[in-house]
This record gives structure tokens, C-alpha cells and sequence, in this order.
């Protein structure tokens, strides 16, 4: 393949991971956001959505593909979030969101998870069958005597699968940004982001509030992973990689802003499976995590300040 | 350093350990080694995070620095061993320095985010470099160079011998650190920075002089390591290493002299016993953490010494 086509390739590769990063994300900076402490184990779950998604396909496998990811799409995000909701009530909002105590805790958390999921999920990769596949070849333009021609390169194409991940996610990331801006609960988020013992006195139940954040967050996250688990397969240790973009992401993109951490996925998420197509993926990770390390240090300002006490 | 209650205290629980390492059966003879080996490394954290109040996750770098620091040098380059361990040692206090001088500008989370990024970033060029470090399933020091000042540390015997002086040094290190004038500023400082900032004292260059002890002290358990077990691999700069050291500390009692020894020892026990039933091992890890988060804050030592024994250091 050219150069042109093979760049278009990729481009349109990493938007696929870039849509899946963004909603996971887009959990971690909800949490971080509203309840300033920092969920270590935010890609676990995204682990979490994708190996029950694996499950429910699993049992349904009596319908179409079709159905089983419907079901799994709408399921799996219930049961993570509900399982992040425990969490809150169980660990978190016993050690007082103390930022410190916060990471140990949901570095307990992170292991608790994987190590379960292993037990019971298996240390093996499980695929899911997508619910539709049809591969849809791109055209590109080339200069020849006669001027302008189209031709189909051979290898540039993309599935519709994968359009409609980068649909769905489009149309989720709108959906929260609608839920926070104009809605009820949006305004109460906000208002217990700016100031939680003002919030209080207006009689918002900040821990209830707390709870349904981080229960959204795990959900957001696991709902990014149903989307990716047909591309990629499930698997135990899958948690590690989102879990440290979604954390470069969140400290470029902002604190407590929604369209700087949508920017930041962006810029992430195509430079990183850009260099990953053209360079080495290790390389790529290493320049982004010095970079997340120098932006905390000349820039802390509007990144984690507010949140550290 | 006055010989005192807790000084006696320390050298007894030493003594008391040599004793019983030296009746144990072979195969906990073997654990043993590698747990006050690992020991040293959680004695090392502790001087930042238990005693200066800095919540690293970044410490696998400092340790791997050492390991590798040693390991490269010795087994590719054929340094002398002798030479070698000093090098990975002054690998690890250079890194100590150099992430301080940079990471010490954030506090609390960032801090805490900047030192595991760093710690990614070397884990990360570790596999870059495979040719070399052979990435994660990494190599083995040979046994011909694996002889320290004529004494062949290969065999089990000076293995164990070795390891309880590395761990009685660090152990008695540390105490003479915290009551240096140094290590009364670090525990004003994890009490109260402002404060300690006001009196006059100089909190950057306390917390880069904690900062470079735990580096090199947690080099000199990596370098330690790589000669006496003779591997040297990846998985030793992941994040899994730089959550353990917390995980001991926090077990053992934060800022307590003794605690990061008993807390390797029990952790490294949990985990042995519970790999014989599951591949799952890692559920015991993740389950204390929450469990000592939850419950147990201050750790056993620090339990002991609230509740009985207050003059514990």
C-alpha cells in the first residue's frame, strides 16, 4: 500500500480506539472530577464490561450475534456500574474520599477484581462475535495522465462494525454531556463539583450523589469496552492499558472539563495508535507517560491542584 | 546512637531472627533470604513514605535501577562484582535525585502519578531495550561472577547469612536516619510541611535527602538481589514492585523501625501459601490492602506501639 492510503488506514484505526478511550475516559474524569479522588482501578472496570459481555453472549448464543451484543451492551454496563456502586458503599466512602487513602484502597480493588476474574473468567483471551461485519472498501484519489481517478486500494477498508463504534461512542459521549448540561442531576453533579459543603447546606445528599458518580463512572467505562470487545478479545489483564491512557488523558485534558478531556482522547488517541502504526507501541507509551509527568510538574495548575487538598 | 530501649529492642529482634532462620528447614531457609532481601527494599520505602510522608508508586525504578545497575554491568560489561554493586547503587541514588528534583515540585496525588509515570517510563525502556535486558523474561548472572569480596553467594548458606546482615544494616540504617537531626525535620515534615517550612528548615532538601536514601537503599536490596538470586528480569520494574513495598509497609506498621521487616515476611508467606490452591495468588494482596485501609491504618507495629509500647521507633 502507498504511503496516502496507509496513513488513512491507520487514522481511521486509531479512531476506533480513540471513540473507546474517550468514553473511558470521560468515566475516570466524572469521578475524578466530582469526586476528586483518583480510581485506580477504573480499567478493571472496563475488564469487567468486556468479560461479562463475553459471559452474556455467551448465554444467549441460542439468538443471532445480534441480540446477545444488544443485551450485553445494555447489561454489562448495569452490572459494573452496580458492582462500582458496591464498591463506593464498601471501601471508598469509608476511608472519607481522603485522596491517600483513596489509591491504596482502589489499588486493593484493582487486584480483587483481575485476580476474581481470572478465577472465574480464565487466564485465556475470549472473543465476541460482532453483531454485524460487513467489510466496506474505501476509495482514494490518484493523479494520472487523464487528470483525477478513483481507485480502490487493495487492504484499505474498514468493517461497518467499526463505523458504528465510533457512532455509538459519538452518540454517548453527547448523551452525558446532555445529562450534565441540562438535566436536574447534571446541575446537582456540578454543584457538588464546585463546592460539596455549599451543595450540603442546599440539601444535596453528596454521598448518594458520590455513589451514583462512581457507579456512572465504572458504567462509561464498561460500556467502552462492550463496543471494543468484538475487535479485541476479553481477557483478564486487558484493565492496565486503558486504565493508564484514560489517566494521561484526564490529567491533559483537565480537571472537571468534559470537552478538555474530549480534545486530550482525541489527541491521544490518534498520535498513540499513530506512532504505534508507524514507530514502536513501547515508544509511543513511553513519550506519552514523560509527557503526563512533565505536564503535572510545569502545569500543575487546572490539572490536579484543586483536587490535591 | 545512644544504646536506648528501642536501639536493644531492634538488635534483639535481629538476633532472635538469626536464630530461628538458621533452625528453619531448607525450603523456608530459602524464603527467608529472599524476604529480608526484599525487606531491605520495604525499609526503603519506608524512610519516604512511613517516615517523611511521601506516597511513591514509583519505587520499582529505584529498585530495578540497582538490580539492573548490577545485573548489566556484571553479566554483559564483566565488572567485578564488587564494582558493580557500587554501581547500581549510585544508579539508584542518581535516579533518586534526578525524579526528586523533578517530582518534588508536585505534592500529594500528583506526586504520586509524576513517580509511577517515571517508574512506566523506565519499566517501559527496560523492554525497549530487550536486546540487552532480554524484557521480561530476562537473564541470569552466571555463577562464576556471582563471588562478592571472595565469598561465593551462590551457595544457600552465606544466602541466608548475607541477606540478615543486609537487613540488620538497613534496619539499624534506618534507625540511626530518623535520629539524625535530619529524621526528626522528615517526620516534622510528614506531620505538618507548612509548619516545619515556617520554622525555617529547609522541606525541599530534607524530602530529596529522604528521597536519595530510599533511592540508594532501595538499589543496594535490587543490586543485593540480582547477586544473590542471580535473575534479573522485568517484571522487577513493573508497578506490581512499587505496590509492594507500600503493601509490606503498610502491613508492618508506617514509620515504624521493624514493621517493613514483618510486614515482607507475612505478606510473602500470604502469597506463598495461597499459590498452592490458586494462580490467583494476587486476590490476597489486593484483599489486605483494602482490609489495612480500612481497618488497620497504622499497621501491626504501629497497633502495638499505640496500644502497648509506645517507646517503639
Amino acid at each position: 500500500m502507498e504511503l496516502g492510503p496507509h496513513i488513512l488506514l491507520a487514522l481511521l484505526e486509531s479512531a476506533v480506539s480513540t471513540a473507546v478511550l474517550a468514553l473511558t475516559a470521560i468515566g475516570l474524569a466524572l469521578v475524578f472530577g466530582i469526586m476528586r479522588v483518583v480510581n485506580v482501578a477504573h480499567g478493571e472496570f472496563f475488564m469487567l464490561g468486556a468479560v461479562l459481555a463475553w459471559w452474556i453472549t455467551d448465554q444467549l448464543t441460542a439468538f443471532s450475534p445480534a441480540v446477545g451484543f444488544a443485551v450485553a451492551l445494555v447489561l454489562s454496563p448495569l452490572l459494573v456500574g452496580a458492582i462500582a456502586y458496591a464498591s463506593d458503599r464498601i471501601v471508598i466512602n469509608r476511608v472519607d474520599y481522603d485522596p491517600e487513602r483513596t489509591i491504596v484502597a482502589t489499588v486493593g480493588l484493582l487486584y480483587i477484581f483481575q485476580q476474581i476474574s481470572l478465577m472465574t473468567f480464565g487466564p485465556d483471551a475470549r472473543p465476541v462475535e460482532p453483531p454485524f461485519n460487513t467489510r466496506l472498501a474505501i476509495p482514494w484519489l490518484e493523479i494520472t495522465e487523464q487528470g483525477w481517478a478513483v481507485y480502490w486500494p487493495w487492504g484499505l477498508s474498514i468493517t461497518s462494525y467499526k463505523l458504528a463504534v465510533i457512532a455509538i461512542s459519538i452518540v454517548l459521549l453527547i448523551g452525558v454531556w446532555l445529562v450534565l448540561s441540562k438535566t436536574r442531576y447534571g446541575l446537582i453533579m456540578r454543584a457538588t463539583q464546585q463546592d460539596k459543603d455549599i451543595a450540603q447546606a442546599f440539601g444535596i445528599r453528596i454521598e448518594r450523589v458520590y455513589g451514583l458518580v462512581f457507579a456512572a463512572g465504572g458504567a462509561l467505562a464498561a460500556m467502552g469496552a462492550v463496543l471494543i470487545v468484538p475487535i479485541q478479545q476479553a481477557h483478564y489483564l486487558m484493565g492496565g492499558d486503558p486504565l493508564l491512557l484514560s489517566f494521561i488523558v484526564v490529567i491533559l485534558g483537565g480537571l472537571g472539563s468534559l470537552s478538555g478531556t474530549l480534545v486530550a482522547a482525541a489527541i491521544i488517541g490518534l498520535s498513540n495508535g499513530m506512532i504505534a502504526v508507524f514507530f514502536s507501541p513501547t515508544l509511543a507509551k513511553i513519550l506519552a507517560t514523560l509527557l503526563v509527568a512533565l505536564v503535572l510538574i510545569w502545569r500543575p495548575a487546572g490539572l490536579f491542584t484543586r483536587s490535591s487538598r | 546512637m545512644s544504646m536506648d530501649r528501642s536501639v536493644l529492642f531492634n538488635i534483639g529482634l535481629l538476633l532472635a531472627l538469626l536464630l530461628v532462620v538458621l533452625a528453619l528447614p531448607e525450603y523456608h531457609q530459602g524464603n527467608f533470604a529472599r524476604i529480608m532481601v526484599l525487606a531491605c527494599f520495604a525499609c526503603a520505602y519506608n524512610i519516604s513514605f512511613g517516615y517523611t510522608g511521601l506516597l511513591s508508586l514509583g519505587h520499582a525504578m529505584f529498585f530495578s535501577a540497582g538490580l539492573y545497575g548490577v545485573g548489566l554491568t556484571v553479566q554483559l560489561l564483566e565488572f567485578p562484582s564488587e564494582i558493580g554493586f557500587l554501581f547500581g547503587i549510585v544508579c539508584g541514588l542518581v535516579l533518586a535525585v534526578a525524579v526528586g528534583l523533578l517530582a518534588l515540585r508536585t505534592t500529594g496525588v500528583s506526586f504520586m502519578i509524576v513517580t509511577l509515570m517515571f517508574s512506566q517510563a523506565f519499566f517501559l525502556t527496560v523492554l525497549l531495550f530487550g536486546e540487552f535486558t532480554r524484557g521480561d523474561e530476562g537473564f541470569v548472572i552466571s555463577q562464576d561472577k556471582r563471588t562478592f569480596l571472595g565469598i561465593d553467594l551462590s551457595s544457600d548458606d552465606t544466602r541466608l547469612i548475607v541477606s540478615w546482615v543486609l537487613i540488620s544494616l538497613c534496619v539499624l540504617g534506618c534507625q540511626v536516619v530518623v535520629r539524625s537531626r535530619l529524621g526528626k525535620v522528615l517526620v516534622a515534615i510528614r506531620e505538618n510541611e507548612e509548619r516545619t517550612q515556617m520554622l525555617g528548615f529547609n522541606v525541599f532538601r530534607a524530602k530529596l535527602s529522604a528521597l536519595a536514601i530510599s533511592g540508594a537503599m532501595a538499589a543496594l536490596a535490587g543490586g543485593a538481589y540480582s547477586l544473590l538470586f542471580g535473575y534479573v528480569g522485568a517484571t522487577f520494574a513493573s508497578v506490581q514492585y512499587s505496590i509492594f513495598p507500600l503493601l509490606w509497609v503498610l502491613l508492618g506498621g508506617t514509620g515504624t523501625l521493624i514493621g517493613p521487616l514483618i510486614g515482607t515476611a507475612l505478606m510473602f508467606y500470604l502469597i506463598d501459601i495461597s499459590s498452592e490452591f490458586t494462580t490467583a495468588y494476587m486476590l490476597v494482596a489486593g484483599i489486605v490492602l483494602v482490609l489495612l485501609t480500612l481497618y488497620v491504618p497504622e499497621g501491626i507495629v504501629g497497633t502495638i506501639r499505640r496500644r502497648l509500647a509506645p517507646w517503639i521507633q
